[in-house]
C-alpha cells in the first residue's frame, strides 16, 4: 500500500538540470513544487578527491548504478537484446543534479537549420534528397523563437563564448554573459590552420566559466582553474555550471521548493486524460508514496522519461512497422568518428592540463552549412579540437601498427604522452523508422518494471558522413603539421561497448502535429495537458552540437508554458 | 563555496622538483640537460629486486604495508605479478608494472566491489550476444580471474612444462600473445582475450592510478610520462607555449598529515 501525501501544484520527476530549472522558475513565481530525485543529494563538497581518474572515470562513480537498472539494446529488430550489463556507450547520471554534474559543459546552440529541418531540406533539395525510412521532421519552433531561451540558460549558467560569431551559426540577441576561455598554443594551432583553410573557427562556448561570475538570480560561482577533470567528474570550484551551484539553490531559497532524494518514480497516474500524480519508492526504505500533482512534469533522462510514460501506458506506443503512434519514437543519438590524431615527434604540449569545454570549433561542415546536392547524407558535423585535460589510465595513444602491449606499447605510449593532438567530428544523428525505443520483453529493473529496450544502429548516412568529414579532420590536422597522422574514416555497426557521447535522444518528441510527436513546442503533453515531458526526449532528431544548450533552452521555453497551463489550463498552444 | 587547499603554484613545484629530483626519481627522463642527468644517475645504479622507495628528503621510505593481499593466494600473486610486468615491462624508461605494485593494485580492485560486479546489472537470463552488445560474464571477476591465472599456469606447463612465473620473457609473451587470440580457453564460452583484455586495461589502471589505490608506486607511473597528478590549477600556464613540468601530487596531498 502506498501513503498518500497531501496533494501539491506541481511535482518534477528528476532533479537533474531540467527538473532544477523549472524548480526554481516556478517557485520563484510562488508556486509549490515537490522535486522528486532517485539518488542520493549532492554538494560541492563531495568533490574534495575528485582528482582521482581511476574512481569517476573508470568506475563511474557519480553514475547510475546498473545493478539496479540499465537499459537493453540490439542493432535491429530481428535481434534480441541483451542489457548494458556494464557501462559503455554512454554514461547515465544519477543523484541531484543528474547527467548535469558530470557533462563538461559544451554549451552549443542547435542551428536554425535544425529546428526546420524537413521545411529547409525540402526547400533546398527537394523531397527527394530524403531517404525512405528517413523520419526527419519540423520541431514546431523556429530558432527565433527559441532565442530569448537559450540566452536564458546561457546567462543563467554564465556561459563563456565570444562576443563575436560567424554567421554560420544562429543569431545571438545578446553577447555570451563571459569572455571566452583561454585560447591555448594547442587551440591557436588548429585556428591558425582552420582560418588558413578558409574556415570559420570560434571557441567553444564554455559553462566552465571563463571569469567569476554573478547572474541575474544573484548566484556567485569562481572561475575554472583548468584542473583537466571534468567529464565524469563533479566541480570542486563550483565553476562549471551544474544544477547544484546554479538552480538549485535559488530553489531552496524561495521556501516553495521541496526536494526529496532517494524517491524513485515507478509509475504517472492518470485518468486516461489527465495525470493525478506519480507513485514513487523511497529507495532506502521500500515504502511506496503516492504524491498527487495538478501538474506533473517528467524531468529525468531520456531513457526513464520515455519508459516513464510506456510502463504508466500514457500516450500512443510508437509501433515500428507502421511508423503511427509516438512515445518511444525518433531515438537518435550522436555519430562519432572520422577523428584525425597527430602525432608530433618534437612538440610536447601541456596536455595533462585543461577544461571539459575549452576548444574551439568549425561549423563549416555542420547541418546545411554546406551543399549537400552531391553528397548522399544530409546534416553533418561539428569539427573540433578540445584541452579537456588528457588522464593517464584513458590516453594512451600510439602510432598506427604499435602493439598493444609490451615493451614497445610501452615506449610509445610515453613518448606521445604529452605530444599527440585530435581533431574530431561530432556528427548529427537522424532518425530512422526502425530506430526507436520501446519496453523490453525479458529485463526488468529492480522494482520489477521492465527495462527500456534501444533498437539502433549505424545506417549509410552516418557512414557517408563519417567518410565526409573525416577528410575535412585529416585536412586540418595536415595543416597544423604533425610528424605522422592516423586517421578513421570508417564507422563500424553501433557497438555499445566503446564509450561515445551520452547524447541519447528522442522517444518523446516534439512537433506541431499530435500525431507525429508527443509533446507541442511547450513540452506539454497532446495526450495529457497536465503532463510536460522534458529533456532532450523531445529532440525529433540529433544535431552535430552537444544537446544541453538546446536542452536547457526547451526547460526555459517549458516553464512558461507550466505557467500559462496553471493560470489558464488547455493546450497552451 | 569551493574550499581552496594545499595549492602550490605550479613554478614552485618546478623548482621543488629540480631540487629534488637528482635524488628522488629513478628512471624519470624528461628533456634537456636535467633529463640526462636524471637518465644518466639512473644508469649507474645497480639494479635492485625490489626498489629502495626514496622520499624527498632523500631517507629510505618507511616499509609499505599495503603491498600485502586481501584476495589472491600467493600463486596467484605470482602469476599476475609476471603477466602484468609483461604487458607494461621495465626498462630504461623507468620502472615496470611489477615494481609500480600493479599486482597488488589488482589484487585490491579485486577485493573490491568492482570484483564482485557490485554496481553492474547481474539479473539473468545470460544469453550470448552479437559482438555489438558487449562481452559480459555471468561469473564475476574474481571467479574470471581464479580461471584466467589457472589458464595462464595450465598452458604454460603444457607448451613449457615449467611455470608461468618461471618462464623466459619470451616464453611468457608467447602464451600471453596466445590468450590475447583467445587460442587458450578460460572456461565455456569465456576466450583467453576477454581475460587479457581484462589483464591489460587493469596494468594501465595499476600503473597510473592515482597511488592510493596500491600501484602508480610512489607517483612512478606519472612520472615517466610527466604526469602532474592532482593538481589543484593550471590556470597560469595554460597560455604557455612551453612544456611545463611539475613534481607531481597525489591525492595523499589533500589529506592533513
Amino acid at each position: 500500500m502506498a501513503t498518500k501525501m497531501p496533494k501539491v501544484p506541481v511535482v518534477i520527476v528528476g532533479m537533474g538540470w531540467l527538473g532544477g530549472i523549472i524548480a526554481a522558475e516556478l517557485s520563484k513565481q510562488g508556486v509549490k513544487v515537490v522535486g522528486l530525485e532517485r539518488g542520493k543529494p549532492r554538494a560541492t563538497e563531495d568533490y574534495y578527491m575528485v582528482h582521482d581518474e581511476l574512481r569517476y572515470a573508470q568506475r563511474y562513480d557519480l553514475m547510475q548504478d546498473l545493478s539496479k537498472e540499465t537499459i537493453t539494446f540490439r542493432n535491429t529488430s530481428k535481434m534480441t537484446a541483451l542489457p548494458m550489463r556494464s557501462y559503455g556507450s554512454f554514461l547515465i547520471g544519477e543523484g541531484l543534479g543528474g547527467a548535469g554534474i558530470h557533462w563538461n559543459g559544451q554549451t552549443y546552440r542547435f542551428l536554425p537549420y535544425d529546428f526546420e529541418i524537413y521545411s529547409k531540406t525540402v526547400e533546398r533539395y527537394g523531397k527527394k534528397k530524403i531517404p525512405d525510412g528517413m523520419m526527419i521532421q519540423d520541431w514546431g519552433i523556429t530558432y527565433d523563437e527559441l532565442e530569448p531561451y537559450f540566452y536564458k540558460f546561457e546567462e543563467v549558467a554564465g556561459i563563456s563564448g565570444e562576443q563575436e560569431q560567424t554567421p554560420l551559426v544562429g543569431k545571438r540577441s545578446k553577447p555570451f554573459p563571459t569572455k571566452p576561455m583561454m585560447k591555448t598554443p594547442i587551440l591557436k594551432m588548429f585556428e591558425d590552420a582552420t582560418k588558413k583553410l578558409g574556415y570559420h573557427p570560434y571557441m567553444m562556448p564554455s559553462a566552465n566559466l571563463s571569469e567569476q561570475y554573478t547572474n541575474s538570480d544573484g548566484i556567485t560561482r569562481a572561475a575554472c582553474q583548468y584542473c583537466g577533470y571534468c567529464e565524469r567528474f563533479g566541480c570542486e570550484y563550483g565553476a562549471k555550471a551544474d544544477p547544484v551551484v546554479t538552480v538549485l539553490p535559488v530553489a531552496n531559497k524561495t521556501g516553495n521548493f521541496e526536494l526529496r532524494t532517494y524517491s524513485n518514480v515507478v509509475e504517472v497516474q492518470h485518468d486516461g486524460k489527465k495525470a493525478t500524480g506519480v507513485v514513487y519508492v523511497n529507495t532506502v526504505t521500500g515504502e511506496r508514496f503516492e504524491q498527487p500533482a495538478d501538474v506533473v512534469i517528467l524531468a529525468s533522462y531520456v531513457f526513464n522519461n520515455v519508459r516513464l510514460l510506456l510502463t504508466s501506458k500514457l500516450g500512443k506506443p510508437y509501433d515500428p512497422k507502421t511508423g503511427k503512434g509516438v512515445v518511444g519514437k525518433n531515438y537518435c543519438y550522436q555519430t562519432n568518428g572520422g577523428s584525425a590524431t597527430g602525432f608530433f615527434d618534437d612538440k610536447e604540449f601541456n596536455l595533462y592540463a585543461g577544461a571539459g569545454s575549452l576548444g574551439m570549433e568549425i561549423p563549416d561542415f555542420n547541418g546545411d552549412n554546406f551543399d549537400h546536392t552531391d553528397l548522399n547524407f544530409l546534416h553533418g558535423a561539428g569539427i573540433r579540437i578540445s584541452q579537456t585535460g588528457q588522464r593517464p589510465i584513458a590516453t594512451n595513444p600510439v602510432p598506427k601498427g604499435t602493439p598493444t602491449w609490451g615493451a614497445e606499447f610501452k615506449k610509445q605510449s610515453l613518448k606521445y604522452a604529452n605530444s599527440t593532438l585530435t581533431v574530431s567530428p561530432q556528427g548529427s544523428s537522424l532518425p530512422w523508422q526502425h530506430h526507436y525505443l520501446d519496453l523490453d520483453p525479458t529485463f526488468k529493473d529492480a522494482y520489477g518494471l521492465p527495462l527500456m529496450r534501444i533498437t539502433f544502429d549505424f545506417e549509410d548516412q552516418d557512414r557517408e558522413m563519417i567518410k565526409y568529414v573525416a577528410s575535412k579532420s585529416e585536412e586540418i590536422m595536415k595543416e597544423m603539421n604533425p610528424t605522422s597522422i592516423g586517421v578513421s574514416n570508417k564507422l563500424g555497426p553501433y557497438n555499445i561497448v566503446p564509450y561515445q557521447s551520452t547524447h541519447n535522444t528522442g522517444g518523446a518528441i516534439m512537433g506541431a502535429d499530435p500525431s507525429t510527436s508527443v509533446v507541442n513546442s511547450y513540452l506539454q503533453m497532446w495526450d495529457a495537458e497536465n503532463v510536460f515531458v522534458v529533456g532532450a526526449s523531445a529532440f525529433p532528431h540529433n544535431s552535430g552540437y552537444n544537446p544541453t544548450g538546446t536542452v536547457g533552452a526547451l526547460a526555459y521555453r517549458a516553464v512558461d508554458g507550466i505557467a500559462k497551463y496553471l493560470k489558464n489550463g488547455g493546450m497552451v498552444v | 563555496m569551493a574550499e581552496q587547499h594545499n595549492y602550490q603554484p605550479p613554478d614552485k613545484s618546478r623548482r621543488q622538483f629540480l631540487k629534488y629530483s637528482g635524488a628522488a626519481i629513478s628512471g624519470a627522463v624528461i628533456g634537456g640537460v636535467i633529463g640526462g642527468a636524471i637518465a644518466g644517475g639512473f644508469k649507474k645504479k645497480a639494479p635492485v629486486p625490489t626498489p629502495t622507495p626514496t622520499t624527498p628528503g632523500g631517507q629510505a621510505a618507511a616499509a609499505d604495508y599495503n603491498q600485502a593481499t586481501m584476495y589472491f593466494t600467493q600463486s596467484q600473486l605470482q602469476i599476475t605479478q609476471a603477466a602484468v610486468e609483461r604487458i607494461f615491462p621495465k626498462d630504461d624508461l623507468g620502472p615496470g608494472a611489477a615494481e609500480l605494485g600493479v599486482a597488488y593494485y589488482i589484487d585490491h580492485q579485486l577485493a573490491s566491489p568492482w570484483g564482485i560486479n557490485g554496481r553492474e546489472y547481474r539479473i539473468g537470463p545470460y544469453v550470448k550476444g552479437e559482438a555489438t552488445q558487449g562481452d559480459y560474464q555471468s561469473i564475476n571477476r574474481t571467479e574470471v580471474f581464479n580461471l584466467g591465472l589457472i589458464a595462464i599456469q595450465q598452458a604454460s606447463m603444457k607448451k613449457y612444462n615449467n611455470k608461468f612465473p618461471d618462464l623466459t620473457d619470451e616464453q611468457k609473451d608467447a602464451i600471453l600473445t596466445l590468450l590475447e587470440k583467445g587460442d587458450i580457453e578460460v572456461i565455456n564460452g569465456i576466450t583467453g582475450t576477454s581475460f587479457f583484455n581484462l589483464l591489460r586495461t587493469l596494468t594501465l589502471e595499476g600503473a597510473y592510478a592515482d597511488p592510493l589505490y596500491g600501484g602508480n608506486k610512489n607517483m612512478q607511473g606519472w612520472k615517466m610520462r610527466k604526469y602532474p597528478g592532482n593538481q589543484m590549477s593550471y590556470a597560469n600556464i595554460m597560455e604557455k607555449a612551453e612544456f611545463v613540468a611539475m613534481k607531481p601530487m597525489s591525492l595523499r596531498d589533500h589529506i592533513a598529515h
